[in-house]
């Protein structure tokens, strides 16, 4: 009897690390970044950044036939007091300070969306409560743009919360003021239909932390990129993903650290679990150390566990690296599966089937749904996780 | 006392679009606190046997029985068998990404016992165990098997044949793979077991060297899916100076 096969089939797990050559990040992108739909053509699905994407299923964000149907998403933000919520429109020059957008439908989100959502922690402000953005689709198509900026030294914890069925191109940008410490947690926990595209970027203050947790459960076709810029040396930021991707989901992240400051470090770790036919994540994990990043600290990780057969991974992870002044840099990719030998070897130890499939997610993602520290939150990903595991056997 | 009983059991794989009979009628009965080392050339079934008492859904049994206590064992599933008191080690151990081989021992233990054992008790256990096994305490923080080294994963099967107390222990080649040191520490967690007089158990090997350490008390020649001698300790010595040839060339073996 074979060992355990570590290595799905269809499956790939590609990685490279460039020293000091072409820029591949760059040069992977097949126009420049720039905050006008215009400037992008129509992709066809061959473009590097495409090429993973099924794009029939964006339901014609990337083709400028998806319109705005004024029912597409509900947002409603709760936030403790000190915290100031606006909606404003879109000459406001707070808007875009973060990234620019670097796709087609990132670039489609900032041309069309109205209003945006901001949301400001004053400096020195001190939150104990989260501040939550619920965002529920209403069956529509929506373009949104949402601003979460900390002065400096506040302190917040932000929930974004994504539920209902919508067609939604969004981006949202974090901003933070020197010394903050801002927490994200962005739930894609959406009906089977959805369809959410956007663009994260984080503009990380001197001395600030930055963590993020992106969590995506639901959704016909999910592609996100969370991006990490420094504004200051000795910035921090953790970015944490989890994703549970079902028969004919679509879920996909992107993203890259951009260590264009010194003395800043990243830590990069999301866990994928796979289960059904045609489930098919992809991570594509970007890390860019410059030239002038000397005493850069940083590693990234992703790891995907595959429940059944029919499920895809394509991994990718890409470290570059312009100087060789730096304290670390790392990055590992896997991707195991869960065969019928390793259920039938927990089997043989007396566990049953529904608990055995449960025993290796619940370990898969533990030390990940910890780190979260927002109880409510952390609660509903066990249970949620539980749920995705019921509906599988 | 827990008796397993083995009756003309037949069993067949699937194999390349065809049907192939493996166990072509296999006679044993264990009884608890003996030991039955069964011996055989390569290719001979004894794994087929150990893996279609415990139930691989592999393995097709066409014909026979199997009881343990008068039970019905082909009639239970997989961990049905392991909770009634069946215990395979195997030959070769499944790694298992993302769960710990001590949540996994605690999670296996609660199945078996029918209650999760006291934490404080079981970490002393646990700990206790790994020493005498001379593996390191980081183990408990690993994955299951996951880069464990042939030896290791012998070890591992052993750590838990002792904290799981099973009725009947199918040990399948354990100690293929291991070096001479390797072998004794296994052997002392085997006779640990042995020692109790609670556990039948089934030594399945190749090789006699095992058996300087693990005396059996029955020694079964297997041979083309079935046994085709028995006898004593003594017969073991015989094996070790003639090897299986008379058993494969023509005569006894089918
Ligand atoms: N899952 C399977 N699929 C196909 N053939 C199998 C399978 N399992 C066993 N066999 C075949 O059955 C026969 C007996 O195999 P088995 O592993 O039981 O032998 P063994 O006596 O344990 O050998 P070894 O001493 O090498 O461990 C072999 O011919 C083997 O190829
Ligand atoms: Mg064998």
């Amino acid at each position: 009897m074979a060992e355990a096969q570590n290595i799905p089939v269809g499956s790939t797990t590609a990685g490279q690390i460039a020293v000091a050559a072409e820029s591949t990040v760059a040069t992977r992108m097949s126009a420049p970044p720039s905050f006008d739909v215009a400037d992008f053509p129509v992709p066809h699905g061959r473009e590097e950044e495409w090429r993973f994407t099924p794009l029939e299923r964006l339901r014609g964000l990337h083709d400028g036939t998806a319109v705005a149907t004024g029912d597409g998403v509900k947002v409603d933000v709760q936030a403790p007091e000190g915290v100031v919520v606006e909606t404003v429109g879109r000459d406001d020059a707070r808007l875009g300070r973060a990234g620019t957008p670097v796709d087609r439908v990132a670039a489609q989100a900032y041309s069309a969306f109205e209003k945006a959502g901001v949301v400001t922690v004053p400096k020195e402000t001190v939150l104990t409560e989260p501040i939550r953005i619920a965002v529920h689709g209403e069956g529509g198509v929506a373009y949104g743009h949402q601003l979460v900026e900390l002065g400096a030294f506040a302190e917040a914890v932000v929930v974004i919360d994504h539920t209902g069925d919508a067609v939604l191109a969004a981006n949202v940008d974090f901003v933070l003021g020197d010394g903050a410490k801002l927490t994200v947690v962005s739930v894609q926990d959406w009906d089977d239909k959805a369809v959410h595209v956007g663009q994260h970027n984080a503009l990380i203050g001197r001395d600030a932390t930055f963590k993020s947790f992106v969590v995506t459960f639901g959704g016909d076709l999910v592609r996100l990129h969370p991006r990490v810029a420094y504004a200051g040396t000795g910035g921090e930021a953790e970015l944490f993903g989890l994703y549970f991707t079902d028969a004919g989901q679509h879920q996909e992240h992107r993203l890259l650290v951009d260590h264009n400051t010194p003395h800043c470090k990243s830590n990069v770790m999301y866990k994928g679990a796979l289960q059904g036919d045609n489930a098919h994540a992809v991570w594509i994990g970007d890390v860019l150390i410059e030239a002038k990043a000397e005493g850069t600290d940083t590693y990234e990780m992703n790891r995907n566990l595959v429940l059944t057969d029919g499920a895809r991974v394509d991994s990718v992870p890409n470290l570059e690296i312009e100087t060789g002044e730096i304290v670390g840099a790392g990055h590992a990719s896997a991707t195991g599966r869960f065969d019928d030998e390793q259920l039938f070897y927990l089997m043989a130890r007396g566990i049953p089937a529904d608990e055995a499939r449960r025993l290796v997610v619940r370990g898969f993602f533990a030390g990940l749904v910890q780190q979260i520290g927002v109880d409510d939150i952390e609660e509903r990903l066990l249970v949620k996780i539980d749920e995705e595991l019921e509906a599988s056997v | 006392m827990a008796t397993l009983e083995i009756r003309d059991l037949h069993v067949t794989v699937e194999a390349d679009n065809a049907t192939k009979e493996i166990l072509k009628g296999v006679d044993l009965t264990v009884k608890q606190g003996e030991t039955h080392a069964i011996m055989g050339p390569n290719g001979s079934g004894k794994s087929t046997l150990a893996y279609s008492l415990a139930g691989h859904p592999k393995y097709t049994v066409t014909g026979g029985t199997v009881t343990l206590d008068g039970e019905d064992v082909l009639e239970m599933s997989v961990d049905e068998r392991a909770r009634a008191g069946l215990f395979l080690a195997m030959q070769y151990p499944v790694e298992v990404p993302g769960v710990s081989v001590s949540n996994f021992l605690r999670t296996s233990a609660t199945a078996i016992r029918g209650e999760a054992p006291k934490l404080r008790t079981w970490v002393k256990e646990v700990k206790e165990t790994m020493e005498r096994l001379s593996m390191d305490p980081s183990f408990a923080e690993r994955n299951v098997n996951e880069g464990f080294s042939g030896g290791e994963k012998k070890r591992h099967e052993i750590l838990q044949l002792e904290l799981l107390k099973p009725k009947m222990a199918i040990l399948d080649e354990t100690d293929s793979g291991l070096d001479v040191d390797a072998l004794r520490i296994v052997s002392e967690g085997v006779n640990r077991v042995r020692e109790t007089g609670e556990v039948g158990t089934l030594l399945i090997t190749h090789y006699t060297r095992i058996l300087r350490y693990i005396k059996p008390d029955f020694v079964h020649v297997f041979s083309g899916g079935r046994i085709v001698e028995s006898g004593g300790a003594e017969l073991a010595d015989k094996l070790e100076n003639e090897g299986y040839e008379a058993y494969t060339k023509g005569g006894v073996s089918a």
